[in-house]
């Protein structure tokens, strides 16, 4: 009695679910793509949630991979990193190097319908500069002394001391303009100038964009709706893919092989610097030799080849290819591996017999834990004995990025469209972001007069010198730049690949 | 043993006891021995299928499966004995002191009891392992704090029911201090359903394991873990599924093997059933 009894429900539990599935069968999934011609709309895998919609307050990369299709600044940053005019049309620079006069595009419209007007952009300048209420939003203005428009058409910009990167801060990463007549409220209605303006923002979901009818620049774009969907998971981001539910997203080297045929893959370059590091300021880290044998003990091919399926590649300084002439070739190959060589350093440096240590990682992506654990099988070959410590990711940031309170960790450092802003990570005196407490005082020198010298070719050499610093001074174990692999929809063409995370749709469209 | 003995029909007692014996043999075995060393990476061979050198093949460092799952057997039986351990002799402590004392500290015990409960577990436990740090030990209490309460209630229920008894009536009339009387006159009679509850909550605490370290909160890395096997498996389902399936196999196996162990207890200490 009791068997028929447990029969029948098991019968029944089938009989619904075969309903449920039969129901669900039936209909098509509508969301991702439409090519029919009428309308056309993408959908974008992104990570994560943006951290803030108003450019001003935005300091994630995640952020700006989405926003900066609304926003533009004075200048626009290429593909292979160098500017091109946007907001203003064209630039002069006085011959004391301190006085930029700007000529302003006259048929650009925000999306709230206004025509730009200097207003506005002086209106940008005092918000980020908090020239009004002294509250800087942001510290690349502090070398201004002052912004003026003379005429409607014209804004001037004078600096305290020259600045050979000064304008790689008036992009839309740093001083995206905004309209004056949206003060205070740019983070729940974000206007801008960009070909795609703001439609709706959904926490944990999603950010919906549309296309700009107005856009200055004619014909583009070609969209008429993007919509950013957040998916932290990197495996389901793949099953979406293949469901088609969205028509874009980044995909793990070791998962190629299930898209690459359905889908167009294109590979690109990160700009990143994956580095193992270590707080220079404690005991024994402190110590070049000690640094430089950690590092030769590392197996960074084993990195690139089991945690990036081999799609990386190998840096020896925090540049990286991508940066095109500013990237110094050679330096990978100065700490290779050699675990005598590197035996004999930690001997010389006082610690024949090693040391123990603790590598601190965060827990959002699994592969610092992957990487950490090559670091701590490689280095107890020379007897260094690892400890793996896996925190919660604002744990980290806390402790480790900003309170610096730990020994080693890894961290891939994300890219940016100026060399100087790559490197600027290093100086002793940027506390905020010399989280390696790296200190040399050449790199210092190096890095200030670099900011003096108008010759590019000669800022490439000095750059370039401070690279070697950098590997001289094993600052940190340089591994890789690893790739991105994009994968999308075959419909699709005019995807953009940049230095730094930005997902530009501006020149997209679907073919039939 | 002499129950044991006379129960030895009992399919579940037979199949449970076999499965979480060949476990305690594999992990006493990988204090000396494992087929290999189970950090020890080897890039040029990974993701290899099993073989006769790699028995279930090898992971995306080249690190040998089999001997992954032969001292990941330790981590699960670390987990679950510390889990159990703290949830029964707490569990135990509370549920008896309220049971038995009731009035207010009934109250006041079971209330907190009901909050520690109505809180979903594995947040709970993600949030001590954020606070006090990952690892196995701190794994473990979080895990054990989750099991006390279900236990405390067993308990209560068990000591509530007693304390009116007989023996325990003219234990107290000759003057046995109350500690003892609870301890040593209550305990023994209300053990079974609390030997049970134990022998469950072992099986719930090698699952929480693997959830906590499939979230990358579990035992740290490299020490291995099934649950942690199973996450980094994930990616690689598609290209080499046996990665998965030794671990996923392994936790399903034990979880089963506890089980069916607390099935066939509860039938022989239960009069009812027999």
């Amino acid at each position: 009695m009791k068997s028929t009894k447990r029969l029948m429900i098991v019968a029944m539990i089938v009989v619904c679910m075969f309903l449920i599935s039969a129901c669900s069968g039936g209909k098509e999934s509508g969301g991702g793509s439409s090519g029919n011609g009428k309308t056309q709309e993408i959908k974008v895998r992104v990570n994560d949630d943006p951290d803030f919609l108003d450019p001003h307050l935005a300091t994630a990369s995640i952020s700006f991979q989405m926003i900066l299709n609304m926003f533009e600044g004075l200048f626009a940053p290429e593909t292979d990193g160098s500017l091109k005019p946007a907001i203003a049309e064209s630039y002069e620079l006085s011959k004391d190097g301190l006085t930029y006069t700007f000529k302003i595009r006259q048929n650009v419209k925000f999306h709230n319908g206004n025509s730009l007007k200097v207003d506005d952009i002086l209106y940008t300048f005092e918000h980020l500069m908090g020239t009004k209420n002294g509250k800087p939003l942001s510290g690349n203005f502090g070398n201004v002394e002052s912004v003026k428009a003379p005429d409607e058409s014209t804004v001037v910009i004078k600096l305290k001391e020259p600045n050979s990167n000064f304008l790689y801060s008036l992009t839309a990463l740093q001083s995206a303009i905004v309209p004056k007549d949206n003060d205070g409220k740019q983070n729940e209605n974000p206007i801008g100038t960009g070909p795609f303006k703001f439609v709706k923002y959904t926490p944990g979901s999603n950010l919906v964009l549309e296309k700009n009818p107005d856009y200055w620049q004619e014909n583009i774009p070609y969209l008429d709706k993007v919509t950013f969907a957040f998916q932290s998971d990197d495996n389901s981001a793949v099953m979406s893919l293949i469901a088609k539910e969205v028509d874009l997203t980044g995909v793990r080297g070791h998962r190629l092989s299930e898209v690459e045929n359905d889908f167009n893959i294109s590979h690109q370059n990160n700009n990143s610097a994956l580095i193992i590091t270590f707080n220079e300021e404690k005991k024994p880290f402190n110590d070049l030799k000690v640094r430089q044998a950690i590092n030769i003990a590392i197996n960074k091919q084993d990195v690139i080849d089991s945690v990036y399926s081999g799609y990386a590649t190998r840096l020896g300084s925090n540049m990286s290819p991508a940066m095109g002439d500013y990237y110094l070739d050679g330096l990978q190959d100065v700490y290779a591996r050699d675990i005598n060589k590197a035996k004999k350093l930690l001997s010389e440096a006082g610690y024949p017999k090693g040391f123990k240590t603790k590598i601190t990682v965060s827990s959002h992506n699994d592969m610092y834990s992957n990487i950490a654990q090559i670091a701590a099988e490689n280095l107890k070959e020379i007897g260094i004995d690892v400890e793996i410590e896996v925190v919660e990711w604002g744990i980290w940031l806390e402790s480790v990025y900003f309170g610096r309170d730990y020994e080693m960790t890894t961290i891939d450092l994300t890219g940016k469209p100026s060399a100087y802003e790559i490197l600027n990570d290093y100086i002793s005196t940027n506390d905020k972001e010399n989280f390696f407490r790296f200190n040399n005082k050449e790199f210092d020198k190096v890095m200030a007069d670099v900011l003096k010298e108008t010759d590019q070719k000669k800022q490439i050499e000095m750059y370039k010198r401070a690279q070697e610093i950098l590997s001289e001074q094993s600052a940190a174990v340089y591994i890789a730049d690893y790739q991105v692999l994009w994968a999308a929809n075959k419909k699709i063409e005019g995807l953009k690949s940049y230095p730094f995370w930005f997902h530009d749709m501006s020149e997209v469209k679907f073919t039939e | 043993m002499k129950t044991l003995m006379g129960n030895a029909k009992n399919i579940n007692l037979i199949i449970g006891l076999l499965i979480l014996i060949s476990f305690l043999l594999l992990m006493i075995v990988s204090f000396f021995y494992t087929p290999h060393d189970v950090t020890a990476m080897n890039v040029a061979n990974k993701l290899k299928g099993p073989n006769s050198e790699n028995w279930f093949g090898t992971d995306e460092f080249g690190r040998d499966i089999f001997s992954r799952i032969m001292k990941g057997t330790q981590t699960a039986f670390f987990v679950g004995t510390l889990t159990v351990t703290i949830g029964v002799v707490f569990g135990t402590l509370i549920g008896g002191i309220a049971g038995y004392v009731g009035g207010w500290i009934d109250e006041v015990f079971m209330r907190i009891m009901d909050a520690l409960m109505a809180f979903p577990g594995i947040i709970l436990a993600l949030m001590l392992v954020a606070v006090f740090g990952s690892g196995i030990v701190n794994t473990s209490i979080a895990l054990g704090l989750i099991a006390i309460p279900s236990i405390a209630r067993i308990a209560r229920s068990g000591f509530v029911q007693h304390k009116e008894y007989e023996y325990v009536l003219s234990a107290k009339l000759i003057g046995v201090k109350p500690f003892k009387i609870m301890f040593r006159h209550i305990l023994p009679n209300v053990s079974s359903p609390l030997i049970v509850a134990a022998s469950v909550s072992f099986g719930v605490a090698m699952l929480a394991e693997a959830a906590l370290s499939y979230l990358g909160l579990g035992v740290k890395p490299p020490d291995p873990s099934w649950g942690r096997m199973l996450k980094d498996s994930q990616a690689f389902l598609k290209s080499a599924p046996w990665y998965t399936y030794a671990p996923g196999i392994a936790i399903t196996f034990m979880v089963l093997g506890f089980y069916m162990l607390s099935n066939a207890i509860r039938d022989i200490l239960d009069p009812r059933s027999n």
